[in-house]
């Protein structure tokens, strides 16, 4: 069962000490969304030179598996060329992860990755609606 | 006194265990388990009783037409009612939405609708709609921050004669008891209609519509042991005739040409097409049971268990949201632990408690919270399970805090 050991020592990590959390000074794009079944609520804003994101920060209040997700995330695509975090998959996201969040929780998971390509669609001028799916 | 070591033996889904526990059932407000008596009645309506209501002059449609009018009558007794004033709808959503339309319908447009900022989504979204349909306007009474209702909001807005005051009688998130019965004199004195959201009240309490003099009421089947698809509407006797029928289909009708139709009498009228027989005899079998208990007991068990879980909570720092004497709902967090966490941590010890904003986003704004953690009883639940969530909700708060 999903439920029984997804609150792993590496989420619980990064849920109690979060990695790129705060406001960033000067974003480039910013973006935020909620979830609207529990709550959670992520921003994400974004510093880009030569294509590429030189510092994000996330901030927002959302579940455990929601904040460790937006920390790992951050973490993984900060100095990351435009396209590549663009392209992240949410396959890729999950296996940082390391966990099956179950399809009640999926949606924490997924929160900041759609909020990170809001932010990333928003700077290249380009409506995220009618980009293939964002997560 | 109320037994739930006994009663729960009634209950087939408590025989299985979860992750090796036996399962803890704290979500009550959103749907109760069914007992065995339930589930026999309306297999029995299955396999012995069915055929379609009203519209065979056989032996067997003669049965289910008068197993589905004997399923109104118990209805009718239990609220208080007459049996013609008992609607049967989907469920209490259904219901309200039905009202909704009915009321902003049968007036000009630029009446207003009184709500409150308590109301579930069910109570909200449908006057809204319905509004916006017939060209109304909303207005909402505010809460306090205790879970009360703001009294001085509350005749201000009530003394402006809205075309409907539409409010909810426990409130599905904090367990606050309204009262009904002042609430729906207030509309009457202001010459509006009273219509009660009654889906947390009716399975909990006694309730009697002519106490409490409402023109609407609304509850679920689902929420008292019964089954899921069946709900009540009830409508006032004087208005039946007033309003037109919604929806249109057969045996709502009394006689129908190419040019139009003429409509069969409440509240037949309000029930078209085949009506739901084997929802109705199971909502009966439930009222059957819980009236076995007696609605006190139910009330007293439900208040006894929500005052053990506010103290036992309040124990390990939880902070609790809304009155201390209320109905058996108690709405709680953790910290800044986020709703959704504490409530996997409790699944994890088989324990089912809600999290979420519980389909009442403005009380959650009003309340400056964006989720909670709910924890509702029945008549099966104990101390024991409240020990349990207790626990785990420590466990939480150790892991995450």
């Amino acid at each position: 069962m999903a439920a029984e050991d997804i609150y792993r020592e590496n989420i619980l990590d990064h849920y109690k000490h979060p990695r790129n959390k705060g406001k960033i000074a000067q974003a480039d794009a910013e973006a935020q969304d909620s979830n609207p079944l529990c709550g959670d609520e992520i921003s994400i804003g974004i510093r880009v030179e030569n294509k590429k994101i030189v510092d994000l920060k996330f901030d927002g209040s959302a579940c455990a598996i929601c904040i460790a997700a937006a920390s790992m995330l951050t973490e993984e695509v900060k100095g990351k060329g435009l396209e590549e975090a663009k392209g992240f998959s949410k396959e890729r996201l999950l296996s940082l992860l390391g966990i099956d969040p179950g399809p009640v929780r999926l949606k924490c998971a997924l929160l900041p990755l759609k909020v990170l390509k809001l932010a990333i669609y928003r700077h290249l001028g380009k409506n995220p609606e009618k980009e293939d799916g964002l997560v | 006194m109320l037994n739930a070591k006994k009663i729960r033996a009634d209950f087939p889904f408590f025989k299985q265990k979860l992750k090796g526990k036996p399962l803890a059932y704290l979500d009550n407000a959103a749907t109760t388990q069914k007992p065995r008596q339930v589930l026999d009645a309306m297999q029995e309506a299955y396999v012995a009783r069915n055929a379609n209501p009203y519209r065979g002059a056989y032996a067997l449609a003669v049965e289910a037409t008068e197993a589905y009018e004997r399923a109104r009558e118990k209805v009718a007794d239990f609220i208080g009612a007459e049996p013609e004033e008992v609607i049967f709808t989907r469920n209490a959503t259904d219901s309200l939405n039905i009202a909704a339309n009915l009321v902003c319908a049968s007036r000009k447009r630029g009446s207003t609708i009184l709500l409150t900022e308590m109301e579930h989504h069910s109570n909200l979204v449908s006057w809204q709609l319905a509004a916006k349909r017939w060209g109304h306007r909303i207005s909402y009474v505010k809460v306090k921050s205790d879970g009360h209702l703001c009294r001085e909001d509350l005749e201000k807005k009530a003394g402006m004669s809205p075309l409907v005051f539409s409010f909810v009688h426990v409130s599905n998130v904090l367990g606050t008891v309204n009262n009904a019965k002042q609430l729906s004199q207030l509309a009457h004195e202001n010459g509006s209609l009273a219509c009660i959201d009654a889906a947390q009240s009716v399975p909990h309490m006694s309730v009697d519509v002519q106490k409490l003099n409402c023109d609407f009421l609304a509850f679920s089947g689902h929420k008292m042991l019964g089954p899921a698809g069946i709900g009540v509407l009830y409508m006032k006797k004087e208005l039946q005739e007033e309003f037109e029928p919604l929806f249109g289909g057969g045996e709502m009708i009394k006689k129908v040409s190419l040019g139009g139709a003429s409509w069969n009498d409440p509240p037949h009228k309000f029930e078209p097409g085949t009506p739901n027989l084997q929802g109705a005899v199971g909502l009966a079998a439930a009222i059957d049971y819980l009236m076995g208990i007696g609605m006190e007991n139910v009330e007293r068990h439900c208040q006894g268990l929500a005052a053990y879980c506010r103290k036992e909570l309040e124990g390990i720092g939880a902070q609790l949201y809304g009155p201390v004497k209320g109905a058996g709902i108690v709405s709680f967090n953790v910290g800044n632990i986020h709703p959704h966490d504490v409530a996997h941590f409790a699944d994890k010890e088989a324990v089912a408690i809600r999290s979420g904003h519980h389909c009442a986003q403005p009380l959650m704004n009003a309340l400056g919270i964006a989720a909670s953690c709910r924890a509702s009883f029945y008549v099966y639940n104990d101390k024991e399970e409240v020990d349990r969530l207790a626990s785990a909700v420590s466990r939480a708060a150790k892991a995450l805090g």
